[in-house]
């Protein structure tokens, strides 16, 4: 029987009378990966905090790795690794003093080796006497993701580590979770990006400050219930103008030359757009929706609800 | 078309500037109220001829001469009779300690001499390490005491028995201004140094963004503290042995105490130091607001403290003030020790207090420190 590594319930905080993270309930079992994915602004960071004690929540309970969130900060901070949004280590210290620096606040045994290891494992050791402030933005992620993972936290939290990082790079970023993953790590990744959010085991989705929808990438586009097809011809811009507003339409997304048309109502879709297809000379057919598609009608949903 | 000045370019400046301004709360209440409060404080605290300095009065036989004197004395109002029957070695330890500023002594034959007509003497003994605080009072004080004793034995006598009055100016008895501003620079440098480098510790941290990822990891305020306290302790030591080193080589100022009771009395004022620094980061938010709040310090610290102007000069509520900076507490240590020779039991009471800052402020500093982000 083994408790999930995550696990808390209606999480609130609260900043003067904003509410930015409302309720948040959120479950993540041991050795997977999860993704948590929303807009900017959206609670994503707030939450992370809290999970890992850097803020005190307003109201709700919960369990990281088995302690309380609220009385035992101590031991979280002890067991997990959280990587922050921005390079928060120490610019005017070389790659290697940080890691020293990082070492010896977790009392770990065997510094020394640890840090080579860490230096060689990087691919930095040739480079460890220079100042972190020097790296380019690719290498200060994984600078930071070593740092992170040093002590050998059984979860580790990332905040949106892959932001202004080039596509070479994220991949290899992704390599890593998965082989520390695969080790027995659990992996909470905040992102907006959505092929990354393809890349977790499950994912979950907070709008506003509350979780909208949660689940594996197909369960989430599944549940969301959304028909989808495509227009492609000669006149999509035209045919685009037309749909705007018509019955059944919810989203329309020009990629190319052709057009994404989304929508809740699959009947009232396909006649709209047949309707259209028919006027503006152009050919439909039907496709997959993607995440990223039931994103934006999450993101449309929840501002709806806001209003 | 580009011109060099363009008002409403500079309009949109100034109005931005403005805002900044306003924005910035802590800054906008010391720019209105830092003259306010310094004008007032420094104008009815300061003052260059003091008054009503502490004296003790050595007495053996307190007959109708001694009295009128001494009673002559208190009318000039620049002396106190805080002790006016003091032994000879008490009024010593309260001269060496700083509580009072001058002794007069009247020797136990004054009153039958003063009869006799057999020209009588006094003896007062002055606190000079501050040459510019006793000198009003010497000066009246020769003229003043043989009025006094003429008008008690009845104006009739002839000249002939005119008082002598024997001023012994103690530990710098040719009034070396050196003497007594070199030993208080070295507190004014460490407060500078020390206060404004620690200030900065935290909100370094908060402005870099490596707050978040420190505070992420396991350390405990304490720990906290301590490392970004003790490396100061450091640069405060090279500080001191720097000063020191000058103020003999250079200043020539006499250092009659002994050297650990100087070195320990420092260490315990310089820990107080850095943990106000330290305090005041944890308080402030920007660097920007840790500057202004060490200077909003540091001003009257060294006004109100005795470093400037004479401390026995001000009025009594200005003394309770000064009480609250640690400096005026090192002040007195250092000058009793480096110029009177005195010993860590005399100078207890300052350590004492310097030890009360340091509880004081490292409990506030901890429980200030904020473990979240919050």
């Amino acid at each position: 029987m083994t408790e999930p590594a995550i696990s808390v319930h209606d999480l609130t905080k609260r900043f003067g009378d904003r509410t930015v993270v409302d309720r948040v309930s959120l479950s993540v079992e041991r050795g997977e990966i999860a993704g948590f994915l929303g807009p900017n602004g959206s609670g994503k960071t707030t939450t992370i905090r809290l999970m890992c004690g850097l803020l005190q929540p307003d109201g709700g309970t919960g369990r990281v790795l088995g302690h309380d969130i609220l009385t035992d900060r101590g031991a979280i901070k002890r067991e997990v690794g959280y990587m922050t949004q921005r390079f928060s280590f120490y610019e005017d210290l070389t790659i290697e003093e940080n890691l020293n620096f990082v070492a010896g606040l977790y009392r770990m045994t065997r510094r020394r080796e640890v840090v080579r290891e860490t230096l060689q494992d990087l691919g930095l050791y040739s480079r460890r006497g220079q100042l972190a402030g020097a790296l380019s933005g690719g290498w200060k992620q994984r600078l930071a993701l070593a740092a992170c993972v040093m002590h050998r936290p059984k979860l580790l939290m990332l905040d949106e580590p892959t932001a202004g990082v080039d596509p070479k790079a994220r991949r290899d970023f992704w390599d890593e979770i998965h082989r520390l993953a695969a080790d027995g790590l659990t992996v909470l990744v905040s992102t907006h990006y959505m092929d990354e959010a393809e890349r977790c085991h499950r994912i979950n989705y907070i709008s506003y400050g509350t979780l909208v929808a949660r689940g594996t990438v197909a369960e989430v586009v599944r549940d969301a219930g959304l028909t989808t097809v495509i227009v492609t011809g000669e006149r999509t811009a035209e045919a685009a103008r037309r749909l705007a507003g018509a019955a059944g339409v919810d989203q329309i997304a020009p990629f190319g030359n052709a057009l994404h048309v989304v929508g809740r109502d699959g009947a009232a879709l396909r006649a709209s757009v047949a309707r259209v297809a028919e006027e503006t000379g152009t050919r439909m057919a039907d496709a997959e929706t993607s995440l990223e598609d039931v994103f934006i009608q999450l993101m449309g949903d929840a501002q709806d609800n806001m209003a | 078309m580009t011109r060099i000045l363009s008002f409403t370019r500079l309009w949109a400046l100034l109005v931005k500037e403005t805002i900044q301004m306003r924005r910035d709360r802590v800054t906008f209440a010391m720019m209105i109220g830092i003259p306010l409060v310094q004008l007032m404080l420094f104008g009815f605290a300061i003052n260059t001829d003091p008054k009503e300095l502490p004296a003790a009065l050595v007495a053996p036989t307190q007959d109708r001469f001694t009295r009128a004197m001494v009673s002559a004395l208190e009318l000039t109002g620049y002396y106190r009779f805080i002790a006016p029957d003091a032994t000879a070695a008490e009024a010593e330890e309260m001269i060496a300690r700083g509580d009072v500023v001058f002794v007069v002594t009247v020797p136990s034959d004054f009153g039958r001499r003063a009869e006799r007509g057999d020209a009588p003497s006094i003896l007062i003994e002055a606190d000079a390490t501050d040459p510019s605080v006793a000198s009003g009072a010497i000066s009246t004080l020769g003229t003043v005491a043989s009025e006094a004793l003429q008008r008690e034995a009845g104006g009739a006598q002839s000249d002939g028995q005119a008082l002598s009055v024997v001023v012994h100016k103690r530990y710098n008895p040719e009034g070396i201004t050196q003497y007594n501003i070199v030993p208080g620079l070295l507190g004014v440098i460490l407060q500078l140094t020390m206060v404004m480098m620690t200030a900065m510790a935290l909100t370094r941290e908060t402005e870099r963004g490596t707050m978040e990822n420190l505070l992420s990891m396991p350390a405990t305020p304490l720990e906290i503290m301590l490392g970004k306290v003790v490396p100061y302790l450091g640069v405060g030591a090279v500080q001191v042995v720097v000063v020191l080193v000058a103020s003999k080589a250079i200043f020539d100022i006499p250092m009659v105490g002994h050297l650990w009771v100087i070195l320990f009395g420092i260490f315990v004022f310089v820990l107080a130091l850095v943990i106000l620094g330290y305090l005041i980061s944890t308080v402030s938010r920007t660097q920007m607001q840790a500057m202004q709040l060490t200077f909003f310090f540091f001003l009257p610290s060294i006004m109100l403290s005795g470093f400037m102007f004479p401390y026995r000069g001000m009025p009594g509520w200005a003394q309770t003030l000064g009480e609250v900076f640690p400096l005026t507490h090192f002040l007195r240590l250092i000058r009793s020790v480096m110029l009177k020779g005195a010993d860590a039991q005399t100078v207890a009471q300052s350590l004492a207090a310097l030890g009360v800052f340091v509880l004081i402020l490292s409990l506030a500093a901890l429980l200030r420190f904020r473990r979240t982000l919050d």
